[in-house]
């Protein structure tokens, strides 16, 4: 049981970890990110990098679908368009790494601002089947802009260098993947502590009173997609330095709506959330894989039979979430941090 | 407590003047003009549907008026759009309350300061510099001025949906105050309230008028707190002007009761206004 200490002055407040506790997670969480590699073989090293990749795109689409209030199935497609910028310029330009990123990322803001001129006048469904009519405009682009997206056989990325390292294993990469998007996450944490991310909730909440308070719609629906955009284009872009090649068949559709259902299995306007939701989705078809397995020696014949039946599982898992933890993952977290705050006192 | 220096906040001057909106064929309002004079408490009343409602909106920039001229401090804001409206100086709560309701009181309150600040989105993301110190002075304003000033400092950290409807009422004027408004218009800042909280929110208004010497327009169906606390009555009754005047003025007009129930009887219509105002 810890005391609930009384804020001696609202600056206290207002920081973004205001109890001792909370520090000392968030010591112990950078400590395990900075160690991990050291103790994860080859293959789970891969996946905390894909999980981190997945991470800053899904924490982009939840400042404009879950803070925002404008949903969007053009996740996979900015993404895509990050990787094609990566491709580019590391293969025409021969630019520097990390400029490449941030670049990549700028390249899918300028497009997410285009996709989301419509959202001034459409909302909800409507919207997003306009964003996906833009994936599919996009999709055609990276399929016929052959000097640039080498058509249907894609693009080859050399592997990334930094300071003159070469960065070509999920170890080395790892170092660069989960620092940036460790970045990308605290400044959404920092947006939503400031006038900006205020607004941004306001307009999801009630855009009419948005309006008296003086909240310009339009700038800042825009606002949020090139955001959004933006994450999706740093993500992409260590995606295509991850896998080293982007075709256009690198970020299907499908992947719009494994984003989608990160942010809202998560917790959909919670900085925990899209975490929680991408490493759920990405990691839990892998750790279904080794149930699988397991279940080899009882069931004879279990790979066959069985991963079918990985995939129901999978899809049953979600829907449960959907109907027993409409507010996601992030809120049972809540809820046992609020019993351990008053244990035993009160469950 | 500290509270804004009388004189911080310049009250604003408000003319109204020949506005006509109309729905398809019907005509919610009708030539209606009248002021609302620096640093007064103007009340507009009339039965229900008289357009009091449109007329707000008309004034906060979401209907467009077909014919008339709005202006502040002189300056026409007939066409302007509702954000440029907040910068001038207009703020206002709503008749069905407009809260964001899964946000708490803070952050509500917080919010009606947007327009007076400056933060751009790379200061945001990075929370440094005029991000983080617009923040804490916001921060010890909104407590200094408004919580304390309103009594709201118990449930500060409360999500707005948890809230009764009069406390809610409350953080939605504190919300406005929060604008810095040099015209504050009230929507039946009283409907559906007990007397006790009647009673507090009349009080309340009649601070923000003395004590941040603001203009203040709003409609009400509660008689006796338009009697006790305006300056200045406007009469609506089928989108018309009928009467305007000091509140014993009005209240003795006859032609008001006359257009009202058919009657002569000024005593009869306030007991009927009354009575509508308690039934909405
Ligand atoms: N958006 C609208 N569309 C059509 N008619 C409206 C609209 N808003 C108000 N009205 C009509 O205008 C008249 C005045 O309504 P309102 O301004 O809400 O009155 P009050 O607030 O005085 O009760 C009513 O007849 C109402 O039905
Ligand atoms: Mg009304």
């Amino acid at each position: 049981m810890r005391i609930a200490t009384a804020k001696e002055t609202y600056i206290a407040d207002e920081g973004l970890l205001t109890t001792r506790t909370q520090r000392a997670w968030m010591i112990v969480l950078a400590l395990v990110l900075v160690l991990a590699p050291f103790v994860l073989n080859a293959y789970w090293l891969y996946l905390a990098c894909l999980v981190a990749i997945n991470v800053a795109s899904a924490t982009g689409l939840n400042i404009l679908t879950g803070y925002t209030g404008l949903v969007s199935l053009g996740q996979a497609a900015f993404m895509a368009v990050g990787a094609y910028a990566v491709a580019f310029l590391d293969g025409h330009l021969g630019t520097p790494f990390l400029l490449n990123i941030f670049a990549a990322g700028l390249v899918a803001a300028a497009v997410g601002v285009l996709v989301g001129v419509p959202s001034l006048r459409v909302k909800g469904l409507y919207l997003a089947i306009a964003t996906i009519a833009a994936s599919f405009i996009l999709h055609f682009v990276f399929t016929n802009w052959v000097s640039v997206t080498g058509g249907m056989s894609g693009v080859n990325v050399a592997p990334a260098r930094l300071f003159g390292i070469e960065l070509a294993s999920p170890f080395a990469l790892y170092f660069v993947i989960v620092p940036i998007t460790a970045l990308m996450v605290l400044a959404a944490a920092n947006l939503f502590r400031t006038r900006i991310g205020r607004a941004f909730i306001a307009i999801r909440d009630r855009d009419i009173s948005a309006e008296v308070l003086g909240i310009p719609l339009l700038q800042y629906k825009l606002m949020s997609f090139a955001l959004s955009s933006f994450y999706a284009g740093v993500a992409g872009g260590m995606w295509a330095y991850f896998f080293r090649v982007v075709t256009p068949e690198s970020f299907p559709f499908a992947t719009s709506i494994f984003f989608l259902a990160a942010v809202i299995v998560g917790g959909l306007g919670t900085i925990l959330g899209p975490i929680l939701g991408a490493a759920f989705m990405t990691l839990v078809p892998e750790l279904l894989k080794y149930v699988v397995e397991w279940l080899g020696p009882v069931f004879p014949n279990a790979g066959a039979a069985l991963s079918p039946v990985r995939t129901i599982v999978f899809g049953a898992l979600i829907i449960f979430f959907l109907v027993f933890e409409p507010q996601g993952l992030a809120e049972i977290v809540r809820r046992i941090r609020r019993f351990f705050h008053l244990w035993p006192f009160k469950t | 407590m500290t509270r804004p220096a009388p004189g911080l906040l310049a009250p604003a001057h408000l003319a109204v003047s020949g506005l006509s909106l109309s729905f398809g064929g019907l005509k919610a309002l009708t030539d209606v003009s009248f002021e609302v004079r620096p640093g007064t408490i103007t009340a507009l009343i009339g039965p229900n549907g008289a357009g009091k409602t449109s007329l707000f909106n008309c004034i906060s920039g979401f209907y467009r008026p077909r014919e008339g001229h709005i202006r502040l401090d002189g300056q026409d804001i007939t066409h302007t759009h509702p954000p440029a409206r907040a910068k001038a100086g207009l703020a206002r709560t709503f008749q069905n309350i407009a809260l964001f309701k899964g946000m708490t009181v803070l952050d509500n309150i917080k919010l009606g300061r947007h327009a007076h600040m400056k933060t751009n989105l790379l200061q945001a993301l990075a929370y440094w510099g005029v991000a983080r110190r617009e923040e804490m002075e916001l921060r010890a304003e909104v407590e200094r001025q408004i919580i304390d000033f309103l009594e709201i400092d118990h449930i500060r950290n409360k999500p707005v949906a948890s809230l009764s409807y009069g406390l809610q009422k409350r953080v939605e004027l504190a919300r406005a105050l929060a604008m810095r408004p040099r015209l504050l218009m009230l929507d039946e800042p009283v409907a559906g309230m007990n007397r006790e909280e009647t009673e507090d929110m009349a009080r309340f208004i009649l601070d923000v008028k003395e004590e941040w010497g603001i203009s203040i327009l709003m409609v009400e169906h509660d008689m006796g707190m338009v009697m006790d606390i305006s300056d200045h009555v406007v009469v609506l009754n089928f989108g018309k002007v009928i009467a305007q005047g000091p509140p014993a003025q009005v209240q003795g007009d006859p032609q008001v009761a006359a257009a009202y129930l058919g009657s002569g009887n000024p005593a009869e219509l306030m007991r009927r206004l009354s009575a509508v105002g308690e039934a909405a």
